[in-house]
């Protein structure tokens, strides 16, 4: 069970209030359509699966409803930092 | 009520947005979403469910008007707008709260206010809304997909640490703050309205549930219906 | 009755409370302050369980959670009863009822034992797989008998009369054990006023101060332990939780404690109270000061009842005054293995010898042992017990300085006890339970917590500190620590002086030779609850298993309720050896929650029977009940699924609505559908972007159809949204998808598209939506209604905003039956009233209420699809028929859009949604029966789709359904086969799945 800092309630919750979404940072491409299928399927099914720093979105489902970022280190859960949608990770892996 | 208040197409798209007043005249009895619980007789026959000691009393506020507003909270005219029409200024730190005689507002998101109004007034204040505010905002009565619970009593956070993962200690969570949140499997805007006083907004489907929740965990507190 | 190894005074029981208890069917006596262990103990019970494997006897080894066999059944009757109870972990209380549950027909005479008389060789490591898991589809049978022969206890036959808590808690500083270390650093930090939760799983809070004689400041130690525990009770924010055991230690810090409330009480919880709670502690810092388990060494026969850990002996002494012998061997590596033949000796018994490994022990507790007479063999050790359900004697031999052989001859001393130390094992279980990796500390002999990325401290005995002065010292130092680490200023605490016990130094040993080869020496157990030996662990390593983890799981050793918490360092140590390496190479294997058994009860706390998983009900769900309806879930909602009149089955009640709405009309309840308030000047925008559709011209007051695809272009849900003003769109979703697409819409417009100025609100609940359906239902609109809702007025895929039965409502004309329809939308608050206001006017025109299954045959009769049922995630809009509902000349590439002309979504022979008719037109084929082109094709037949909805059309007065078939809608006419399980073979023929008025005139009435 995480607890995870909820940057628009400006306080910890516990997890079972938010959904995790995935992997952060995927934009959809501008123009879908000038995209080949390798492209496409890259932008839909690929993903990383880091040891260590990764970044995912989450949601405050249950709370303020708002999608924002957390910074995890896979190997021991830590969370490194949360911060808001179009804000960019001050901690990312070397 | 006849069909007055149907509105042209023409007159709808002026308005942007289509209002209506949902409340029908006072021949209808509106049924809140725990009607069919009978709190009232409950709390006639003054029953203690659970241990005697009774140390929790209920309370259910029905058929508010339960508002919902979103705007951006930077925009300074809406807030004003909003000021106008409610009394006082929207609560911009999160997770707090303000009341304005019988209006009271709660932060539930940087752009989302839940306002709760008598009954009777909440096409009035919507009507208002629409007149004083421009710009882009959204305002949605959900008055009837929701009630309003008042637990109070010796015990009351001790029962609410049963119900939901939210701190409740004193320092942390105090007269005012309002949290949205899991309540048991369901979810509730939790408010605290008094040392041992707090309020539930439920949502109208889940309402049975947390009722029978409830009763369940208060059991070793007692339970009392009040009117 | 007497109880003849209960001492006359001393101890923490209560003498003048004598309580009875049963035990295996019979009545014994004990007193008020015992464990079932001590009473157990104190009536000269040395069997109480079989051997997991070799069906040995076994008794009572250890006094706390350790303890791998006292594991009992409770239950004075059949909805009581509890497994899996350790006995020296249960207070013992007037009427308890036990039961030893290995042992078949009973541990006294065992018919499985012959197994293990007849060796370790009939049941090696490893036996179960070799033996029993093949073939494998006898394993069941096999694991049948294995169990009721191993004796595991068992679940109650009845339901649990008592209720269970769960309780959320917050704390600056959770504190885990209450012993010396505990208790200091408790002190520190709650003086410093910090939220504290200190938890212990004992009934008295002072840990091994109650086990031993020692002084503090040179008064009792209870004495210190008894002034702290009351000045802690005199704070608000300090929670003391006595018969709590912390079991699991989270992700950032979460911990969770079994709070045991009325165990000790009675076998049913008195009234309106909590049998057990489960706490679910969020702690900003966490003390473990959890102690340290005695390790007993590995000798041969060492299970025979009566060999002990030498510090249970004492406790046994000195908290519960049993002495659990008349004559004790004491066998060690230590000083501290010593205090046992003190304690012993001070109760007045016995003391045959005790026996050092070590040539040359110095040390004040061997003085002590001197002054009072006590023989002490040194250079020595027991290297096997005799007996075989109580120890009888005991084979004593020198051996080598580093442990390894016997070096002289053997010398037999007569004995019903032995006490065995090896050193202590620090209790590092929490802080394995995160992932983080012990360290083996020579030093101390044994693993400490290593590094974590909790907000943890340790102190006391986890850190392997064991002289009670530095554990103080620690207790107080991680209290410090947690008050600065919360942000508090430490208010000031002075320690007790103990007492200074000079020790000479430990050996590290763990595995005491034998004469014969480990292989051929009689048994040597590692651990006892899985009746793992040093022979199976060597077997182990031989075999090739040369991973800690491997050993584990081939041996099975540590995994018993236990835990192996007795046996693991040793079983390491006995790997290690046999594969040359030290145990540090060898490595750990990692603890997880939880510490100790707990009750699914405490798990489940309140979520059981009707509170199980919320119901989600409409404002007219009483109406439904009180007309019989049976109800179906869909997702949490009770949805009424028919409505069956006296003597009716289902399939009755569903022709008979069906027909209702076909020739008069019908009403449902459809408020479950998920609804979403849009509004914002790119609303409309939004919606072409999220749908597949064309939005843009949709005219104020009009609700058009749409389809939603994941960016992949397969639907995921579908649904009316209406204009309801220029600027403002509600949104209709499927019942179980509502809370997903609202969530989706937020993602799409948080995430890529935040300049679109629109927000989204779920009013669902607020609206209840009440749907008349079939030829008349503008007739009964009108008897409710002033508005003119003719078809000039009031066309199909209009809206109104009219008064229906005296209320405000959002009148829809959609159709999902074909038939002239009205959904009636009003505030859920007036949902019931409308309701039955129709039923009054209904009544001339047979208004009947239809469920779920008929509005599903109905729109099955006319093709109309159910996200979900008809689609599965693998199919897109033109899968569907429906490419009428993708507009690909929208400017903005919508979500779906991409993915649907993916060049595997745009081959032909996809699989295609279509019409199936069957030959014989009585036959309903089952949903999910998968079609073949040749019913005589050789199995595995090559299947070309599936059938997704199939009804009995009462209407229609034959079968009908819809499935999927490799390039169906090419295929219209063709026949197709329906193999089912049962040999019989379904011929249909391939149609439009649109059963009912193709051209859509029936709405048009």
């Amino acid at each position: 069970m995480f607890h995870i800092y909820c940057p628009h309630c400006a306080e910890y919750r516990e997890e079972e209030e938010f959904h995790a979404v995935g992997q952060a940072h995927i934009a959809r491409p501008a123009d879908p359509d000038a995209c080949s299928d390798k492209e496409w399927g890259e932008y839909m099914f690929f993903r990383k699966n880091p040891r260590g720093i990764h970044h995912e979105l989450w949601v405050h489902a249950a709370g303020c409803r708002k999608f924002f970022n957390i910074t995890r280190d896979t190997q021991n859960y830590d969370i490194k930092e949360v911060y808001k949608i179009g804000e960019k990770p001050s901690v990312v892996a070397e | 009520m006849s069909d007055m208040n149907v509105m042209t197409p023409a007159e709808m798209a002026a308005t942007k947005a289509a209002v209506m007043d949902q409340v029908p005249g006072p021949e209808v009895q509106g049924q809140s979403p725990l009607h069919h619980a009978d709190l009232a007789s409950l709390a006639k026959a003054g029953t203690v469910l659970g241990a005697a000691a009774g140390g929790i009393q209920l309370r259910e506020h029905k058929l508010l008007g339960h508002l919902t507003l979103r705007l951006n909270p930077e925009n300074t005219d809406q807030l004003a707008a909003a000021e106008r029409v409610l009394g006082v200024a929207l609560p911009l730190q999160p997770l707090t709260s303000v009341e304005k005689g019988s209006y009271s507002v709660r932060w539930m998101s940087p752009d989302e206010w839940l306002i709760l109004v008598p009954g009777l007034e909440a096409f009035d204040v919507e009507s208002r809304f629409r007149d004083e505010m421009g710009g882009h905002y959204s305002l949605v009565n959900s008055s009837g997909g929701s009630t309003v619970l008042e637990l109070s009593g010796a015990d009351v956070v001790e029962l609410l640490k049963r119900c939901t993962p939210i701190d409740l200690h004193p320092t942390v969570f105090p007269v005012g703050k309002v949290v949205s949140t899991v309540f048991a499997k369901s979810s509730a805007i939790i408010r605290r309205t008094g040392e041992q006083r707090f309020e539930l907004v439920i949502r109208r489907s889940f309402s049975d549930y947390i009722w029978l929740w409830l009763q369940e965990v208060s059991r070793e507190f007692g339970l009392v219906v009040k009117a | 009755m007497t109880q003849p190894n209960r001492l006359q005074s001393g101890g923490r029981i209560d003498r003048s409370k004598p309580l009875t208890f049963t035990y295996n069917g019979k009545q014994y006596k004990g007193y008020q302050g015992d464990t079932l262990a001590s009473a157990i103990l104190a009536n000269g019970i040395d069997v109480v369980s079989r051997s997991f494997k070799y069906s040995r006897p076994r008794g009572i080894v250890a006094a706390g959670a350790e303890e791998p066999n006292a594991i009992l059944q409770l239950g004075a009757s059949e909805a009581t009863q509890v497994p899996n109870v350790r006995a020296t972990q249960q207070e013992l209380f007037n009427g308890l009822v036990s039961q030893a549950t290995n042992g078949w027909p009973n541990v006294d005479t065992d018919v499985m034992s012959i197994i293990g008389k007849v060796g370790g060789k009939m049941m090696p490591p490893g036996f179960y797989y070799k033996t029993f898991m093949f073939p494998e589809s006898l394993w069941n049978t096999y694991e049948s008998l294995i169990r009721k022969a191993a004796g595991m206890g068992r679940s109650p036959l009845e339901n649990d009369p008592d209720f269970y808590d769960n309780v959320n808690q917050h704390c600056d500083v959770l504190i885990v054990g209450a012993g010396p270390a505990g208790l200091a650093a408790a002190l520190t930090v709650a003086r410093s006023g910090a939220r504290v939760i200190l938890a212990d799983e004992q009934n008295e809070f002072g840990g091994n101060l109650l086990s031993t004689k020692e002084t503090l400041d040179g008064q009792p130690a209870s004495a210190w332990v008894n002034a702290v525990t009351k000045e802690l009770r005199s704070y608000d924010d300090v929670m003391l939780l006595p018969r709590s055991t912390v079991n699991g230690y989270h992700d950032h810090n979460f911990v969770t404690i079994h709070e045991r409330c009325t165990d000790h009480l009675s076998d049913i919880a008195p009234v309106n109270q909590a049998r057990q709670r489960l706490h679910r502690v969020r702690a900003k810092w966490v003390v473990l000061a959890t102690g340290a388990h005695e390790r007993p060494l590995v000798y041969s026969n060492n299970d025979v009842p009566g060999c002990m850990v030498s510090g249970a002996v004492s406790t046994y002494i000195n908290r519960y005054g049993v002495v659990p012998g008349n004559a004790l061997v004491v066998t060690t590596t230590n000083d501290y293995g010593y205090q046992s033949a003190l304690d012993w000796h001070d109760a007045g018994r016995k003391v045959v010898a005790v026996v050092d490994t070590r040539a040359n022990p110095v040390g004040e507790r061997i003085e002590a042992a001197r002054q009072r007479g006590i023989k002490i063999i040194t250079g020595s050790a027991v290297i096997e017990v005799q007996g075989s359900k109580r120890v009888s004697g005991v084979s004593v031999a020198t051996i080598s300085a580093d442990g390894n052989k016997v070096t002289g001859s053997v010398t037999k001393l007569g004995a019903d006890t032995v006490a065995t130390s090896g050193g202590w094992s620090p209790v590092i279980h929490l802080s394995s339970h995160t992932g983080s990796r012990p360290i083996w500390n020579d030093e101390i002999v044994g693993f400490v917590p290593g590094k974590t990325v909790q907000k943890q401290l340790t102190a006391g005995g986890i850190n392997g500190c064991y002289h009670t002065g530095a554990v103080l010292l620690e207790g107080l130092n991680a209290g410090l620590e947690a008050v600065a680490n919360v942000g508090l200023n430490a208010a000031e605490v002075v320690l007790p002086t103990a007492e200074d016990v000079k020790e000479g130094a430990p050996m590290t040993l763990f595995h005491i030779p034998h004469l014969k080869p480990t292989s051929q020496a009689p048994k040597q157990f590692v651990d006892y609850q899985t009746d793992v030996t040093a022979a199976g662990i060597e077997l182990a390593c031989r075999e090739g298993f040369e991973s800690i983890e491997h050993v584990k799981r081939y041996t099975a050793m540590g995994f018993g309720t236990d835990q192996g918490k007795l046996g693991n360092i040793n079983g390491m140590a006995v790997a290690a050896k046999a594969l040359n390496k030290t145990i540090p190479e060898t490595g750990t294997t990692i603890f997880r929650p939880n510490y100790t058994p707990i009750s699914f009860g405490a798990i489940a706390g309140r979520n059981c029977g009707a509170l199980f998983d919320p119901k989600r009900y409409s404002a007219m769900h009483m109406w439904h009940v009180e007309r019989g309806a049976k109800f179906e879930d869909v997702g949490q909602w009770k949805r009424p699924w028919y409505f069956p009149q006296a003597g009716e089955n289902m399939q009755q009640s569903l022709d008979r609505e069906c027909l209702a709405v076909r020739q008069s009309v019908g009403i449902l309840d459809a408020s479950t559908l998920g609804k979403i308030d849009i509004q914002g000047k790119d609303a409309r925008e939004f919606l072409g972007r999220i749908y597949s559709n064309a939005w843009a011209k949709l005219a104020v007051g009009k609700c058009r159809y749409g389809l939603m695809c994941g960016e992949d272009g397969m639907v995921f849900d579908d649904g009316v949204s209406a204009c309801l003003g220029e600027n403002h769109f509600l949104m209709t979703t499927t019942t179980g998808g509502a809370a997903r697409v609202l969530e989706w819409l937020e993602l799409y417009h948080q995430t890529e598209w935040p300049e679109l100025e629109v927000y989204f609100n779920t009013v669902t609940d607020h609206w209840s939506t009440l749907t008349i359906s079939g030829p008349n239902s503008r007739k009964l609109l009108s008897e409710l209604t002033d508005a003119d809702v003719t078809n000039e007025n009031f066309s199909f895929m209009d809206w109104k905003q009219i008064t229906v039965a005296g209320v405000p409502a959002r009148v829809f004309r959609i159709s999902f039956t074909g038939e002239l329809t009205f959904e009636i939308n009003v505030q859920a608050n007036y949902g019931m009233h409308v309701w039955k206001q129709l039923f009054k006017a209904g009544a001339q025109y047979n208004l009947t209420p239809y469920g779920t299954e008929t509005m599903h045959i109905l729109r099955a009769e006319k093709g109309f699809i159910i996200a979900g049922q008809d689609t599965d995630g693998s199919v897109h809009p033109f899968d569907l028929g429906m490419g009428w509902c993708v507009s690909n000349q929208k400017p903005f590439s919508y979500v779906g859009k991409r993915g649907m002309n993916r060049q595997d979504c745009i081959r032909e022979n996809r699989k295609q949604l279509v019409g199936i008719k069957t030959k014989d037109p009585k036959v309903v084929i089952p949903e999910g029966a998968q079609a073949v082109l040749d019913p005589k094709a050789p199995i595995p037949m090559p299947m070309v789709g599936h059938v997704t909805s199939s009804y009995w059309s009462a209407h229609l007065g034959h079968s009908i359904a819809m499935g999927f078939i490799k390039g169906g809608l090419t295929k219209m006419g063709e026949t197709v086969y329906y193999p089912l399980a049962d040999g019989t073979v379904i011929e249909a023929e391939i149609c439009s799945p649109i059963f009912l008025d193709p051209k859509g005139e029936r709405q048009n009435v």
